[in-house]
């Protein structure tokens, strides 16, 4: 293979792009040698197994991948917004959409909301850590490596072209050969272990781990969230890992599942894909609501209204996720029965979903609503998800479909709930959890420019869209008709809103650090009900001196007024912790080099790395270091000085 | 073992850090149930769709596909027997149980091997159709399971012989167990879904 083949040539984008790695990743290796940080940065960071740290790395990454994403949606809607002026070529543009779905699903919207369950649940349920720390660090690198597998594509090899969705048979080998599509389905591939491992994580967790006398339905709702989201995980990624093996199969070795010879079925993969995409959907958005629901708990001031409703409305709607994959190729020929079959079933996801907005809306009732930037993310949330909501449901009539399909009527309602649920989601979440993790508040006042430069850029941004849907606009087009052009422009200029949003929360995170209060006591809000404010601050390492017995909801809320604390100085033990490791980075870094090889077809290498995987899953199985213990000393002189006792 | 342990129970349960290992095996067998599905379901959907090629009446051998049913079945009831020894304490016998186990695992794998050479050589590939892509690729990720458990089983049979029966080691023992049973189950499916209808077909 030729270097000009190897490396993407002739964009000028493209090459400003492979200028701006080289920059930054220079300026990394620069300051960390200068600083001499090499060490602290294995130390601390890549051998970690600590939740919380791996929580912060997730976040960081998904926030970086939000950007990348954030950048492809800006040169779509640039395109769009001056078709005439060439600034993106059809095959560029092709690439673009598909990166930026794929990026923001898979490693934007996933690992926030993992993220926060890393930090969040462990602390909200009592928990040291997670069941498997090893694992979970794992799991991380994984995405990390998968991630970075897939954004490499653009400079090198190229781009996938074939839409987040990858439909066969376009994405055969067939019609688009080389690398791109390969990188598509190795990054999600590896990066789709680690979500796999995470969710069985995260279930052990939440099943064995809670505090003495939490009972599943005292737990907090974000936990409770988690654990419906984690069984979604677990029975809907294999899916996606067979479809995307399936295909890669295909392309590399010549099988022909999905191919137009030897009786292959290029349909389905749009049956195997949306098997997983659907519970895929909910997977990003139930999370979503248990940070709402804890945000308006708190900022109401009141318990939750309609508890044990709230959890049983995500357990159907995790059952009903199942069952309505139809619902996105109702135009592909199945026929009425099973068109209407799934009709219903969808919408009857709406009941489920219109039980929570009703729960929020009363525990909002009466209430003394304090207003923080979290709450206002989530006071935003609600009419906007609403609006997502009821053109899904237009979307769900079988009959009508055949006229909204594949428009920008779709194209807005799933942005109106994915940006509406899971990215204002994963802002209220940051941001009020923000002084738990790093130890002092955003600040407000920028936060709330941010807040309305985002969610006003956003109504701007896509409620013009279904207009343009309804006026035949199709989605993945890069040139349109002058018909289109008002209700464009004013889109883009809208996507430019969101932009400046983005970037305010971004200098906000820097001049939080700079200048913000550092919190003094563990519960920053003053109105903390759930077990996660108990701790101090800094959280010690093993997150929990000592726990009360816990038999009701809001369990730090009981705590407050009975004046326990979790720190009980004559029940201290010694606590159990695991040891670090720098295994699970290192065996990620090869199966990622193992992935490489796959996607330029370079088989032997792909098996030497392989190979190299096995090895480190055979040094794990002989690994018996059973961790280290904190002693009794240790745990009382931080408690003490933490809480100044 | 330094975390809380129980001096009663199954030897597999005593510590909490083996239950919990226990249960997140029960969950991945859970996603590796939903994994075959798909498997099924794509071979089901394929099925019949031979593109002219050899169909699975014309290659299947009854003999064949029965020899390698009695096999690992055989080797799941002595995978029982490996635990059953366990929980006597017994760890000559349980490395015994293994060791058959692991035997018939192999004989197995090796008739696998043999039928698909024999299959590619009728010109039955994985490239030939979309219905042999499904048989290979369900009949594969099965044996590929296969292997990899006797791999595993191997490290295994080294941990015990190095540390002898611990809370640890038996936890390892029995989840290796759990794995055996289920590729098991699963093959039976095959057997079923795949051979014996293959056959008729």
């Amino acid at each position: 293979m030729k270097l000009d083949e190897f490396f993407v040539t002739g964009e000028p984008l493209i090459y400003g792009g492979m200028v701006a790695i080289a920059l930054v990743t220079s300026a990394i290796i620069f300051l960390l040698t200068y600083f001499k940080k090499w060490g602290w940065l294995w130390r601390e960071w890549l051998t970690t197994v600590d939740h919380k740290k791996i929580g912060i790395m997730y976040i960081l990454s998904a926030l970086a991948m939000l950007f990348r994403g954030g950048a492809d949606a800006l040169m779509m809607r640039v395109q769009l917004a001056f078709p005439d002026m060439n600034f993106l070529d059809a095959q560029h543009y092709d690439e673009i959409f598909t990166t930026h779905g794929t990026v923001m699903i898979i490693f934007m919207a996933m690992p926030f909301l993992i993220g926060l369950m890393n930090i969040i649940v462990p602390l909200q349920i009592g928990a040291r850590d997670f069941a498997f720390p090893y694992v979970n660090a794992m799991s991380f690198w994984a995405f990390f490596f998968g991630a970075m597998l897939f954004n490499v594509s653009f400079v090198i090899g190229g781009s996938p072209d074939a839409g987040w969705t990858s439909y066969t048979p376009l994405a055969g080998a067939a019609m688009s050969p080389g690398p791109g599509e390969n990188f598509y389905l190795l990054g999600l591939q590896l990066s789709g272990i680690g979500t796999l491992a995470t969710g069985i994580n995260l279930m052990v967790t939440i099943l064995k781990m809670r505090a003495p006398g939490m009972k599943m339905f005292k737990m907090p709702i974000f936990s409770w969230s988690t654990l419906v989201t984690s069984f979604i995980i677990v029975f809907a990624f294999p899916i996606l890992t067979v479809a995307l093996a399936l295909l890669t199969i295909d392309r590399i070795f010549g099988s022909q599942f999905f191919t137009l010879t030897g009786e292959g079925l290029p349909m389905m993969w749009a049956n195997l894909f949306w098997l997983w995409g659907h519970p895929e959907v909910y997977i990003v958005v139930l999370p979503a609501f248990g940070i709402f629901s804890e945000v308006i708990a708190t900022f109401a001031r009141k318990q939750l209204f309609g508890y044990t409703a709230m959890v049983w409305s995500m357990v159907i709607i995790a059952g009903l996720s199942f069952l309505v994959w139809v619902h996105h190729f109702f135009t592909m020929g199945a026929g009425s029965f099973v068109n209407s079959v799934f009709s219903v079933s969808t919408m009857l996801i709406a009941v489920p979903t219109g039980v929570k907005i009703f729960n929020w809306l009363a525990t909002l009732y009466k209430s003394k609503i304090r207003i923080t930037v979290p709450m206002m993310w989530a006071l935003a949330f609600i009419p906007s998800f609403v609006i997502g909501g009821v053109t899904g449901v237009m979307l769900g009539m079988a009959a009508a479909d055949f006229q909204f399909h594949n428009s920008y009527f779709l194209v807005a309602h799933f942005h109106y709930v994915l940006i509406a649920g899971t990215v204002f989601a994963s802002f209220a979440g940051l941001i009020y959890w923000y002084p738990k993790i790093f130890g002092h508040k955003m600040n407000e006042r920028i936060g709330k420019y941010a807040f309305w430069f985002f969610v006003i850029g956003f109504h701007v941004c896509f409620f013009p869209l279904y207009f343009a849907g309804l006026d035949g606009m199709p989605r993945r087009v890069f040139t349109i008709i002058p018909e289109w052009m008002p209700l464009n422009v004013i889109a883009t200029v809208g996507a430019f809103g969101m932009g400046i949003g983005f970037a305010i929360f971004v200098y906000n995170v820097y001049y939080s650090y700079r200048h913000s209060k550092r919190e003094t006591t563990g519960d920053a809000w003053g109105d903390g009900r759930t077990l996660e404010w108990a701790t101090p601050i800094p959280i010690p390492h093993y997150n929990f001196a000592t726990l009360p017995h816990i038999d009701q909801h809001d369990a730090f809320m009981a705590m407050k007024k009975k004046g326990e604390t979790t720190f009980d100085e004559a029940k201290v033990e010694p606590i159990h912790m695991p040891s670090n490791s720098g295994r699970p980075f290192l065996m990620m870094a090869i199966l990622a080099f193992a992935s490489f090889a796959l996607v330029f077809e370079w088989i032997t290498l792909a098996i030497i790395g392989l190979i190299g995987t096995l090895i480190f899953m055979g040094l794990r199985s002989f690994d018996y270091d059973e961790g280290y213990h904190i002693e009794t000393d240790e745990i009382k002189k931080y408690e003490q000085s933490a809480r100044r006792l | 073992m330094s975390a809380p342990q129980s001096k009663t129970g199954p030897l597999e349960y005593r510590t909490q850090t083996g239950q919990m290992n226990i249960l997140g095996f029960w969950i991945f067998l859970g996603a590796e149930m939903a994994l075959f599905a798909t498997l099924f379901a794509t071979y089901a959907v394929l099925f019949g769709r031979t593109a002219n090629g050899p169909t699975p009446g014309e290659l299947f051998e009854p003999g064949t596909a029965l020899t390698m049913t009695f096999l690992l079945l055989t080797s799941s009831f002595t995978c029982g027997l490996a635990i059953h020894s366990m929980r006597n304490g017994s760890l000559k016998s349980l490395l015994t149980w293994l060791i058959v186990t692991l035997i018939l695992g192999l004989s197995f794998l090796g008739f696998e091997i043999y039928e698909f050479a024999h299959y590619a050589g009728e010109g039955a590939t994985l490239q030939a159709s979309a219905y042999w892509s499904g048989f290979f690729v369900l009949a594969g990720t099965h044996g590929l399971h296969v292997t990899l458990g006797i791999g595993w089983a191997i490290m295994l049979l080294i941990q015990l012989a190095q540390r002898g029966l611990t809370p640890t080691t038996g936890t390892k023992v029995f989840i290796i167990s759990l794995y055996w049973h289920f590729l098991d189950v699963v093959w039976i499916f095959i057997f079923t879904g795949v051979y014996l209808i293959g056959m008729v077909m």
